[in-house]
């Protein structure tokens, strides 16, 4: 009976997470159309409800409605696996993001390296969602989508050991504790080069604009996910959405101090903006990231796909390592504010 | 030496990103220029070529009268044209006069080499076709055409009248 009740609690906090982050994804394509278009001195959609406020809510009915066309040579099997193991690591990989001091699903130990093992698995579904179209266009976005989430996984692993070295944990909750202090302890100014690196990669790891040769329309149709339509296709679209969210949040805690008040440590205001919840400054640092990958979206025309690799292999790497070196003796000669008790 | 510095400075600086992030920036904020197409329209000419449309006279006759220049000069081959006497009064009369939309190309040369200004091109542009064949244009749907937008059509020949 116990079991089942725990069992019951967390498929609840399971789905207290899932709603929102699907509410959030299907906002979150709203908002890029509508930046884009602003951007693009347009205005976006703005028929279905008030000023397009319903627009998500039209494209997810039609998506449901939408037949799933299994191609005749397709592998049929394998087809239909495809979108369900590219989006469940996306959503698994929230379980170890906590919101708030202690408010997280799973408080595991080694979360860093979880991480790093769900978005790795990702890039399965789209190998072989890929291979499974048995279409040329679809088989050559998936080869290109691998080799690229392969390559920048190699950067990120490295910008996540500095993240680990400077916070000196795996738990993304310590991690976030070791920043406390105000905005100065934060790990954005000793990490730069890792914070772009990391973004950078992030952006390139889950396939967006200016890397998303894995579906760049102009040669490759829509890439791996050519294949598919209807509620298969709105998974890929989903995954790749919950990714840009969880890009985003984990910036916000590897970087700029999760959920901590960022007026922490100045007299007056921090008593003043103490009832916010940690939350809130979790989602608006987030949301600040979720904007400029939609903004960089807007801005930048797609890599090549030799200058994606060479900025992978022959810049990110050498950074990093350069950097960890760097990282070493600040944490070592315990530069304050940061690393001020190590030493 | 110099030109490598500034490269270098330029690549892990990102300042050619960020010049570009700077620019789509200021655009988020400018003022936006879509035209909401059914509720707003662009302005349009007064020589603009939309739907065909054949004229009457004040009086009510039909101003064709089966010279067949339209149908001789059309690049497209979209203008059929059969004539005979009319039954009541025996003038030289179209019985059959047609347009198929699919064909034409909407270059005005019907209503340039028309000597009584019968065959014209209005303003209308957003029509549409729901069974199969309603893309020919008869006589009596252009007529119609006609009847219904002569004050338009007749303003606009006015206004262009000077260049002509």
């Amino acid at each position: 009976m116990d079991a089942l009740l725990a069992v019951l609690l967390i498929i609840g906090k399971i789905l207290l997470i899932l709603i929102p982050l699907i509410l959030a994804v299907a906002y979150t394509t709203f908002a890029e159309r509508k930046l884009i278009g602003y951007m693009q001195m347009r205005i976006g959609p703005n028929r279905v409800g008030i000023r397009g406020w319903l627009q998500p809510i039209a494209d997810v009915i039609k998506l449901l409605l939408k037949e799933i066309v299994i191609p005749s040579g397709a592998s049929k099997g394998l087809f239909v696996i495809a979108p369900i193991l590219f989006i469940a690591p996306s959503f698994a990989a929230w379980a170890v993001v906590p919101f708030d001091a202690g408010v997280v699903l799973a408080d595991v130990n080694v979360g860093l390296l979880y991480l790093l093992a769900m978005t790795s698995i990702g890039v399965y579904g789209v190998i072989i969602a890929g291979w499974a179209s048995n279409s040329k266009y679809a088989f050559l976005g998936s080869l290109r989508s691998a080799a690229q989430i392969i390559s920048y996984e190699i950067a990120m692993g490295f910008a996540l050991v500095a993240v680990l070295m400077a916070g000196g944990s795996m738990n993304l909750g310590e991690i976030v504790e070791a920043q406390s202090g105000g905005i100065w302890h934060w790990f954005f100014l000793p990490l730069l080069p890792i914070l772009v690196v990391y973004w950078v990669s992030g952006v390139a790891e889950t396939n967006r604009a200016p890397f998303d040769l894995p579906e760049g329309e102009s040669e490759i149709v829509a890439g791996f996910h050519v294949e598919y339509a209807g509620m298969a296709f709105a998974l890929f679209f989903l995954a790749e959405y919950a990714n840009m969210i969880l890009i985003s949040v984990l910036t916000a805690l590897f970087f700029f101090g999760g959920w901590l008040n960022p007026l922490q440590g100045i007299p007056g205001l921090e008593t003043i903006t103490a009832w916010i919840p940690g939350t809130i400054w979790l989602l608006l640092k987030a949301g600040f990231f979720l904007f400029l990958m939609i903004w960089l979206r807007a801005t930048f025309p797609r890599y090549r796909y030799d200058q994606v690799m060479r900025l992978g292999w022959k810049i990110f790497i050498p950074v990093t390592l350069v950097w960890l070196f760097v990282l070493t003796l600040m944490i070592k000669g315990g530069l304050p504010p940061w690393f001020g008790e190590a030493g | 030496m110099l030109d490598r510095i500034e490269h270098w400075w330029k690549s892990f600086f990102l300042v050619e990103l960020f010049q570009g992030l700077r620019l789509t920036g200021r655009h988020l904020w400018k003022k936006k220029i879509t035209v909401q197409f059914p509720e707003e329209r662009t302005p349009q000419s007064p020589r603009f070529r939309g739907l065909h449309a054949l004229r009457r006279y004040p009086n009510g006759e039909e101003r064709c009268i089966a010279c067949k220049l339209c149908e001789a000069v059309c690049p497209a081959l979209a203008i059929t044209i059969e004539a005979g006497p009319r039954q009541s009064d025996g003038t030289r009369r179209t019985t059959r006069y047609e347009i198929d939309l699919f064909k034409c190309i909407y270059c005005g040369f019907c209503e340039e080499s028309c000597p009584v200004d019968s065959i014209v091109e209005t303003r209308v542009l957003d029509y549409h076709f729901e069974e199969r064949g309603e893309h020919i244009m008869t006589k009596a749907k252009l007529l119609a055409i006609g009847d219904k937008y002569e004050a338009q059509i007749a303003a606009d020949r006015a206004e262009d009248a000077p260049y002509r």
